[in-house]
């Protein structure tokens, strides 16, 4: 995976000569993801609102609601959810693909062309999904907020309004909260679309092989992001204390 | 189709002591061959006894454990060897991409490699789909709309695209009917009629092989057991080719 990473930054300066397939790769992302992603979040800030909003309203800080909505989708569960979210829908996909094209002897095809399958394979599709994730981050904090404002205004035990929830997560909100979130997403969708490549790369014997390798990719996916996760929190620390303790 | 025509500008492929083993399973246990330029030699023999194997060597899909294997002179593990030498391969499956049309698969060596105008490369395609009977509407046909005989003639279409020097075919005919299998070697003569090329064709299809081959060697469990004349093996008394030659259906 290590090798498929390092051949993969190799290529890059090259990225424009397959801009078409980067535009491909961009649009089926786009297009299979976006929905899902705003329904997700929709209800993912619903929830916290649901959760966090009681126990606040009652220690009398329900005005704070907002920002640890926003806090939390844009540090943590945005970047999270998201991930795993193209890992299931996207890395899947691309596992898939590339193992049908291991099995049926098209990239072998490839390699007799002199064309290089990490560079023509690999290389738009890591880089789209690089790209991607974190629009679809943008997006998630977007409409999560607006889920978890719908809730705070609505429940009556938390009755929180729009105007208070969103000046709360305004006021907690930094742009290196927003920043980290970024960070996170983008080294995620690296790790999912390297994954998911090397696995579909990989895969050996027919189409049983190819389910194998769809379902290594996702759940090795899903490691990863919850392994990194922690990493990237621990080292991102000491940039967001501070923010911390201006807004918790 | 006998006679051997020999190529003096061509490329002659030499295989010396190939060995491969796949675990404890031992592939190919020292093969040696000799190609001559723009001749079509013919590899046959049972399944399972290596063919395809070494012909993803020669490709350098594969990498030997011993052995050597060398166009003209130069060793085919040398750099730049893929720069000096265009080898082709026309693979069981077509080995077409699904996502591209036939048009763009068969230009896709010379798109990506940016090797001409894309009018040019146009041009290119619709002039090799012909040489293999296809239309221009058939170029605008993805991989999943075409038959089985059909794909394997866009493959052989998008190999001579290439210009290559020597051509692979691993097993061209099989899961093709009679006459379609019959039309593919027709194409397979033809490519090498006008390209020259040194053309290596896998087989167990023993039609193909007689109809086809300037010479024919026969490989077994990983070794060569015979090579010659298309006629030396039809005559040879090898109890091991006397069965593959003879072997027929008939009911008890």
């Amino acid at each position: 995976m290590l090798v498929l990473f390092g051949a993969t930054l190799r290529a890059l300066p090259r990225i424009f000569r397959y801009r078409r397939n980067l535009a491909e790769q961009l649009f089926e992302i786009g297009n299979a993801s976006l929905f899902m992603a705003c329904v997700l979040s929709l209800f993912i800030g619903g929830v916290l609102s649901l959760q966090a909003g009681p126990l606040l309203a009652q220690r009398g800080l329900g005005s704070m609601l907002g920002g640890l909505v926003g806090a939390s989708l844009a540090k943590e569960l945005g970047p999270v959810m998201m991930s795993i979210l193209i890992a299931g829908r996207i890395g899947s996909a691309m596992a898939a693909e590339l193992g049908s094209m291991r099995v049926y002897q098209e990239i072998d095809a490839l390699r007799t062309l002199n064309i290089d399958p990490v560079e023509y394979l690999v290389l738009p599709r890591v880089v789209a999904i690089s790209l991607a994730l974190p629009c679809l981050l943008v997006f998630s904090l977007l409409i999560g907020s607006a889920g978890g404002a719908f809730v705070a205004a609505l429940n009556p035990e938390v009755a929180v309004s729009a105007t208070a929830f969103f000046n709360s997560l305004k006021a907690t909100l930094e742009p290196r909260d927003i920043i980290h979130g970024l960070i996170k997403t983008f080294l995620f969708a690296i790790t999912v679309g390297v994954v998911c490549c090397n696995q579909g790369l990989d895969t050996m014997g027919g189409p049983r092989g190819i389910g194998r390798s769809v379902t290594k990719a996702v759940v090795n996916s899903i490691v990863f992001i919850l392994v990194l996760d922690y990493v990237i929190t621990r080292m991102l620390l000491p940039f967001t204390k501070a923010s911390m303790a201006g807004g918790f | 189709m006998t006679s051997a025509k020999i190529d003096e500008s061509g490329v002659s492929v030499r295989v010396q002591q190939l060995r491969k083993s796949f675990g404890s399973q031992i592939v190919l246990d020292g093969v040696d061959l000799e190609i001559q330029p723009g001749e079509i030699f013919v590899l046959m023999g049972p399944s399972g006894s290596g063919k395809s194997v070494l012909l993803r060597h020669l490709i350098g899909l594969e990498t030997a454990d011993s052995g050597e294997i060398r166009l003209n002179d130069t060793r085919i593990e040398d750099e730049g060897v893929r720069d000096r030498f265009r080898l082709a391969m026309v693979f069981q499956s077509g080995g077409l991409l699904n996502s591209l049309t036939v048009g763009e698969n068969v230009g896709l060596y010379l798109s990506e490699h940016r090797l001409k105008p894309a009018a040019e490369i146009e041009r290119i395609v619709q002039e090799k789909l012909a040489l293999v009977h296809l239309g221009p509407k058939d170029s605008l046909k993805y991989p999943s709309e075409l038959s089985g005989g059909m794909k394997k003639r866009v493959a052989i279409a998008r190999a001579l695209v290439m210009e290559p020097q020597v051509v692979l075919y691993d097993e061209p005919t099989s899961e093709l009917d009679p006459l379609v299998a019959v039309t593919v070697g027709r194409e397979i003569v033809r490519a090498n009629a006008v390209t020259r090329a040194t053309t290596l064709v896998v087989t167990h299809d023993r039609d193909l092989a007689f109809g086809i081959a300037n010479r024919i060697a026969f490989l077994s469990e990983g070794r060569i057991v015979a090579v010659g004349a298309p006629e030396v093996i039809r005559a040879s008394q090898d109890p091991l080719i006397r069965r593959f030659l003879s072997a027929d259906f008939t009911r008890d």
